[in-house]
């Protein structure tokens, strides 16, 4: 006879959403240290409801709601952070967050080097990122790849619920500056949480589904697509790996590099437009690093190279899609 | 001044030896010349070379087995100098002999090679060099590439089933693993042979074994059949017979071949090939005749504009080819040409014959055996000679409706022998 299973081993289904609000709780909670500041986090709760709640819960010196001007509350955060505070910096969406550059680049990434060492900068930049909720080009781009473009920040994209949950914890344990980009569309994505899963790491990619034939190389919300096609593929008799990237920067090579070397066939599905994207980053650096393992060329799925267009059957046309995954896969696996 | 290369003499051809040459250095040859004697696992064949020009080098020895595409001699062609007679030998010296690419276009892609050549002592940049064809450099993946290097094996004598016909490590890895000893094991084993004759039954099997399972692997093959009465025909023939002499009659199944190239004529879609992911229609109607070769194999050579050849040459055409297939002396045209096939299986065989098609053929046509059976004519029951008319083709080149037009002309040319 077994013993009923304890609550704590009962998995717990949450949103994406939820799961990043469970993350901004726990980390108010355990850290005095650390506050939230941000357009519309307060009062109206986060433009995406992540943050609803919290002023009552936490108050208004922890929930900060701040004019909308950029580049003055990501500067005041950088400089809070250098202070000694642990601030949780929103920014509504990535597309906004140009507006703060000079602060990221020229501040938060370079400060420490500028400074000797002498000043660290943990702060963490939470954004919304990606397109498929009809929002148009000024809401709807992927910047991330742009981002991990720069030396010395860490650009998490978490693609999981359980990602959701818990690379927070990870990034305000940084003293570096992390920007971590949550996907729009993935809010309302509901998935179980393991109870005996509390910490992930911000260092490695994940091997989703394994597989033998080919890699799906991915992130975000482009991580759901790509197992989609997996399924799809699994039952014509190919195996595709799916990698969950997690981490832009730094990139973790080891795990890219292993997948290829058993699959030898490589395809990058990216949200980001094609040109000087993270998946071209990827491609150069297996192309560098993995090229004789490979029995195929790299193949990627990106955004076309327009503005996110408002129109939804253009949007969806505009974007990385299962279909299109498949596809590609039979091309490399099955060349006709 | 040019290269006469290696001919591929079918998709499953990779290697060959040459056992003879019938010229030498400074012989003139004209386009049709037949200058070499290869053998293959289906036998000697006559190497026939399609430039004119006087030969200024031969660069593979007699005896030697040399890859699909490797340099077998130097051409200058007619009103060209010849640069070789008046340099110093330095530059020569530097020509490399090793294989070269075949051409892209006569070779798709075949799996599981029988047999591959590498030149194990060539240093590494000889390799990449003789890979760079006078076409376009062979396409290998950098893994096969890197397997072929540690396996000793020239990637650019496989055929290659990777994307855009590229050689992969699985063709790697299908190839021969010893592959230093590959001009033994590719000659004719431990027994010396008579040269220009027969052919190693073992090859053989081997090569029709992957080129029917890349048949039954890539082509979707739908079938037709249909019943064809030959009464007329068989009358007809008949007629024609009794006044010739043994020597000048007709067999029924040059009616069949003549009716089916006609019939090609018609129906041009299942006259040709299908090559990278598309139909290219056959130049000519040469059709591949299939020559069972005493119960050790099997073999298709082309009569040549079969559907412009009347009945008497097709004849005659017919028993020059069968019995050149038997006793060896086949030419490089013969074995590459045929653009479709036509399988018979004559008085001994069986009621009908579904074919399998050589690739990268997209049809063959097949005809049983011709035997009295009832049949309805004319609302009553009468004893007709019949044959089974089957038809095997590429959907993805032709649907059953293009079929069906196919075998109804075979059908109606065969109601009018007088006019084929």
């Amino acid at each position: 006879m077994s013993a009923p299973r304890s609550n704590e081993t009962k998995p717990v289904r949450m949103t994406y959403r939820e799961a990043c609000r469970q993350a901004i709780r726990e980390a108010l909670a355990s850290d005095p240290r650390t506050f939230v500041m941000g357009e519309d986090v307060g009062l109206y709760g986060g433009c995406y409801a992540v943050t609803k709640g919290l002023l009552e819960e936490f108050g208004p010196n922890r929930i900060r709601d701040t004019p909308l001007s950029e580049n003055a509350f990501v500067g005041a955060g950088i400089g809070a952070a250098i202070a000694g505070l642990r601030p949780i910096v929103e920014i509504m969406t990535c597309n906004f967050s140009l507006l703060a550059l000079d602060q990221i680049l020229n501040n938060a990434a370079t400060i420490p080097h500028m400074s000797g060492g002498q000043f660290a900068v943990p702060l963490v930049f939470r954004m919304a990122t990606g397109a498929g909720r009809q929002l148009a080009a000024q809401h709807s781009h992927s910047l991330e790849g742009w981002y991990a473009h720069i030396p010395g920040i860490k650009v998490l994209v978490p693609g999981t619920i359980e990602d959701a949950r818990y690379m927070l914890k990870a990034a305000l344990a940084d003293p570096n500056p992390v920007l971590i980009f949550e996907h729009i569309v993935l809010y309302n994505a509901e998935g179980d949480l393991d109870p005996s899963v509390t910490d992930v790491d911000i260092r490695a990619a994940k091997i989703r589904r394994p597989g033998r034939d080919v890699s799906l190389l991915t992130y975000g919300n482009s991580l759901p697509k790509a197992i989609a096609a997996a399924e799809t593929l699994s039952v014509e008799g190919i195996e595709a790996e799916v990698i969950d990237l997690r981490v832009l920067r730094p990139l973790d090579n080891a795990t890219i590099f292993e997948s290829i070397a058993r699959t030898r066939r490589c395809v990058i599905v990216d949200e980001g437009w094609r040109s000087g994207s993270i998946s071209a980053e990827i491609a150069a650096r297996l192309a560098d690093e993995a090229f004789f393992d490979l029995d195929a060329p790299i193949r990627r799925i990106c955004s076309r190279e327009v503005p996110i267009p408002y129109a939804g059957h253009m949007e969806e046309a505009a974007l990385p899609q299962t279909a299109a995954i498949i596809e590609t896969v039979r091309g490399l696996v099955r060349p006709r | 001044m040019s290269d006469f290369v290696m001919p591929s003499l079918g998709a499953d051809m990779e290697s060959a030896k040459v056992t003879e040459w019938l010229v030498k250095p400074g012989s003139v040859v004209k386009k049709g010349d037949v200058i070499a004697v290869v053998e293959t696992h289906k036998g000697a064949i006559e190497v026939e070379i399609f430039k004119a020009g006087v030969i200024s080098e031969i660069c593979v020895k007699e005896g030697e087995v040399a890859p699909v595409g490797a340099v077998l001699a130097r051409l200058t062609a007619a009103g060209e100098m010849s640069p070789r007679l008046e340099q110093p030998p330095a530059p020569a010296a530097a020509v490399p002999t090793a294989p070269v690419a075949r051409p892209p276009e006569p070779k798709p892609a075949v799996p599981s090679p029988p047999a591959a050549v590498a030149r194990p002592t060539a240093p590494p940049w000889e390799a990449t060099a003789a890979e760079a064809g006078p076409g376009k450099r062979s396409k290998v993946t950098p893994a096969a590439r890197r397997r072929a290097a540690e396996r000793g094996v020239d990637p650019s004598t496989l055929a290659g089933t990777g994307i855009d016909g590229s050689v992969t490590l699985a063709d790697v890895e299908a190839a021969p693993p010893t592959l230093v000893a590959a001009p033994a094991a590719v000659g004719t084993g431990t027994e010396p042979r008579k040269p220009r004759l027969g052919f190693d039954p073992t090859e053989m099997r081997k090569a029709i074994a992957s080129a029917m399972s890349r048949s039954k692997r890539e082509i979707p093959h739908y079938y037709l059949a249909t019943t064809v009465d030959l009464g007329r025909s068989l009358a007809w023939l008949a007629q024609f017979n009794e006044t010739r002499t043994p020597g000048e009659r007709l067999l029924p199944a040059v009616l069949l071949l003549r009716a089916a190239a006609l019939a090609l004529r018609e129906v041009p879609q299942l006259n040709g090939f299908w090559v990278e992911g598309a139909f290219r229609p056959g130049e000519g109607i040469h059709v591949g005749w299939a020559i069972s070769l005493r119960g050790e194999g099997l073999i298709a050579p082309a009569i040549h504009d079969a559907d412009q050849k009347t009945l008497p040459a097709l004849m005659i055409a017919l028993r020059d080819l069968v019995g050149r297939a038997r006793s060896g002396g086949l030419r490089s045209s013969e074995l590459t040409d045929p653009t479709v096939t036509v399988t018979s299986l004559g008085e001994r065989g069986a009621d009908s014959v579904i074919g399998v098609i050589y690739p990268p053929q997209v049809a063959i046509i097949g005809f049983g055996r011709i035997g009295d059976r009832p049949w309805v004519v004319d609302g009553r029951v009468e004893k007709r000679p019949l044959v089974s008319v089957s038809l095997a083709a590429d959907h993805r080149a032709s649907d059953g409706h293009v079929g069906g037009l196919l075998l109804s002309a075979i059908d109606r040319l065969l109601q009018e022998p007088d006019k084929l």
